[in-house]
């Protein structure tokens, strides 16, 4: 399989009145075409920048973005443009990430429109059409307006209207998160055949373990900005490395009478992500931290086949 | 053992418009001392509004009660008058709302804040009442010497912990969390729910746990109702629910979700959407999207049956 998209140690900073806050902080991964990788981590880990600075709707700090092997870290607008063909977001707010003023059709094939796609009114209604069904949207909503749909049947417009120029590459930010568990089961079915149909490459950001779990084939966790594992789907949950990614895996409460699980809970909550010190960072509320985890960054470490993570004590640690 | 709050035949509704909003269709349950039942439920499944019902806030003019009764400790709490129902509130019942940004004042201290209670409810002195909130606040695991902050300095999670002293100070009896820690992250809802099954089993409070989330219910309740377009459509123990699950709503439901402790290749998603409360069918309110239904089940009115000892089902398919 070919490599679709290169991250190379992405860096966003924002100045605030207090200093630089590290948002993303040397990132570095590469998706294969028709993968998906998941970028799991908690509110303020990063996780959004990350994927807005992958998509260039935010200029990155420093680091290096290539899509089909070509470096287009520093493109002009009339690249960018045509990379943005390619290049899509799935927004996690159904509710307010649709014009409410445009009816269905009209947000759907709007991308369509602003690229100048099609050649006639009557190619365009062809197309939201072939849209709404690929999406599984009965097509008498066309008219309808957002307020007047479900979640659910939101986020498929935003589905449809991420697919409208048939990119490679598409940025999904929590697309189920607001979502109530058996329309979010529609929705990830919709997003799986979708991938297999089409041949596409997803960077699936979300909170939700279990959803990361069953859709990705990689997974990045983030911690205040900096990847602290990065491994296969089954090897990053049958062998987490960093103590970090075991206490958030411990965390999740399982909907299994059965399943005993064994739990590290973490004191303290998340540091500031401004000006961070040189150290590692999720050493204040590490239970197996040691003098040098306050002293020195820890590097990323390969511990396996592609199982990298950014411990001192990468592979000695278990809290589980 | 006593029942401390018994819910029969609650009956709630919206006046929108022209249309009627059925939210809440005839939720009976009750719950013993000292235990807690979680009511899971779907958005718009009228959990949150028989929570409302419970603590008789539900907003008028649009809301309104149209029947029932919620029975604590023997009284009707919809019989009394606001003035009553304001001596209960906060004092032998408290609830907890689910957006810990916005539902404490900004322009109080988080001691002040959590002290108004036992003014209110106590005979407190000023000073006994300072000593019981900062005890609160070290029981919910905030060190007392933030008693004079302002929210605006605490963190999500902690402003949580805050709103549950507050809950807490005059140790009710019944607590309504609802959905108490769905706005937290996982590692620090894990703390959350530590701490408050911690602080129930200390104080013996029995509590009423309203979430999505099958899994925190799992974590924290003995009892489990779940709710459907208004209605208790399953209720009994957390191990009939979990282990036994008869209704294919219920069933749907876990089938639904991705599982961290297994492969599942193909999410099994429920077809269709929730009924539209103002015109819900005259029979099974599932039976659109259900997998076993035919045509009497739309038309026929399903009642709650006993299908083993405290497990209870509407579905005349299944029971």
């Amino acid at each position: 399989m070919q490599e679709l998209v290169r991250v190379e140690n992405l860096k966003k900073y924002f100045k605030t009145p207090l200093g630089m806050l590290h948002a993303v902080d040397d990132v570095s991964f590469s998706i294969k075409q028709n993968t998906t990788l998941g970028v799991v981590g908690e509110s303020g880990c990063g996780k959004s920048t990350l994927g807005r600075t992958a998509l260039h709707l935010l200029k990155s700090t420093d680091g290096k973005i290539f899509f089909e092997g070509k470096d287009v870290t520093n493109v002009n607008k009339r690249q960018l443009r045509q990379l943005r063909r390619n290049m899509q977001i799935i927004f996690q707010d159904p509710f307010s990430s649709l014009n409410p003023r445009m009816c269905v059709k009209d947000i759907i094939i709007e991308p369509l429109k602003i690229y100048k796609v099609c050649k006639s009114k009557g190619e365009l209604e062809d197309k939201a059409v072939e849209l709404m069904s690929t999406v599984g949207l009965s097509t008498r909503l066309a008219l309808s307006y957002p307020h007047e749909l479900d979640g659910g049947r939101r986020q498929r417009i935003g589905v449809a209207r991420a697919l409208a120029l048939n990119p490679k590459f598409i940025i999904c930010d929590e697309p189920v998160s607001a979502l109530d568990v058996s329309i979010q089961a529609q929705i990830l079915n919709l997003m799986q055949d979708l991938q297999k149909e089409r041949d596409l490459t997803y960077l699936f950001i979300t909170h939700n373990l279990s959803v990361v779990k069953h859709i990705s084939d990689e997974i990045l966790v983030m911690y205040l900005g900096k990847v602290i594992e990065y491994a296969k789907t089954e090897d990053l949950f049958a062998r987490p490395l960093h103590p970090y990614t075991q206490a958030l895996l411990s965390a999740i409460p399982v909907p299994d009478y059965d399943y005993v699980q064994k739990r590290v809970l973490l004191k303290g909550e998340i540091s500031s992500p401004i000006e961070p010190q040189k150290c590692c960072r999720f050493a204040g509320r590490c239970p197996a931290a040691q003098e040098i985890c306050f002293k020195q960054e820890p590097k990323m470490v390969d511990m396996g086949i592609r199982h990298l993570t950014a411990c001192h004590f990468a592979g000695q640690v278990n809290l589980l | 053992m006593e029942k401390l709050i018994e819910v029969k035949d609650l009956r709630i509704e919206f006046a929108s418009g022209k249309k009627i909003v059925k939210a809440v269709n005839g939720v009976s349950f009750s719950l013993e001392k000292g235990k807690t039942i979680g009511l899971v439920g779907e958005t718009g499944a009228g959990k949150t509004t028989t929570a409302l019902g419970i603590m008789n806030l539900v907003p008028a003019p649009a809301g309104r009660i149209r029947g029932g009764e919620v029975l604590f400790k023997g009284e009707d709490l919809l019989t009394k008058t606001q003035q009553e129902m304001r001596q209960t509130r906060g004092n032998r019942i408290s609830m907890i709302f689910q957006d810990p940004m916005t539902s404490l004042n900004p322009v109080f201290t988080v001691g002040d804040q959590i002290a108004e209670g036992l003014h209110l409810h106590t005979k407190l002195s000023a000073l006994e009442a300072t000593v019981k909130a900062q005890d609160m606040m070290e029981r919910v695991g905030i060190p007392a010497a933030r008693y004079n902050e302002y929210p605006h300095q605490f963190s999500g999670g902690m402003k949580q912990r805050v709103i549950i002293a507050i809950a807490l100070a005059c140790s009710p009896e019944l607590l309504i969390a609802d959905e108490p820690t769905t706005a937290l992250d996982v590692t620090i809802q894990a703390q959350v729910l530590d701490m408050m099954r911690n602080i129930r089993n200390k104080l013996n409070t029995s509590m009423i746990m309203i979430t999505h989330d099958l899994g925190v219910v799992k974590e924290i309740c003995d009892q489990v109702a779940v709710m459907y377009a208004g209605q208790i459509i399953e209720s009994g123990s957390l191990k009939q629910i979990y282990k036994n699950p008869q209704h294919p709503y219920t069933e749907g439901l876990f089938k639904s979700l991705p599982k961290i402790n297994e492969n599942t290749e193909r999410l099994i998603p429920i077809k269709g959407i929730m009924p539209d409360p103002t015109n819900l069918p005259e029979g099974c309110s599932f039976a659109s999207r259900c997998p076993i239904a035919d045509k009497s089940c739309v038309n026929i009115r399903q009642l709650s049956k006993e299908i083993e000892k405290g497990h209870f089902i509407r579905c005349m398919k299944r029971s």
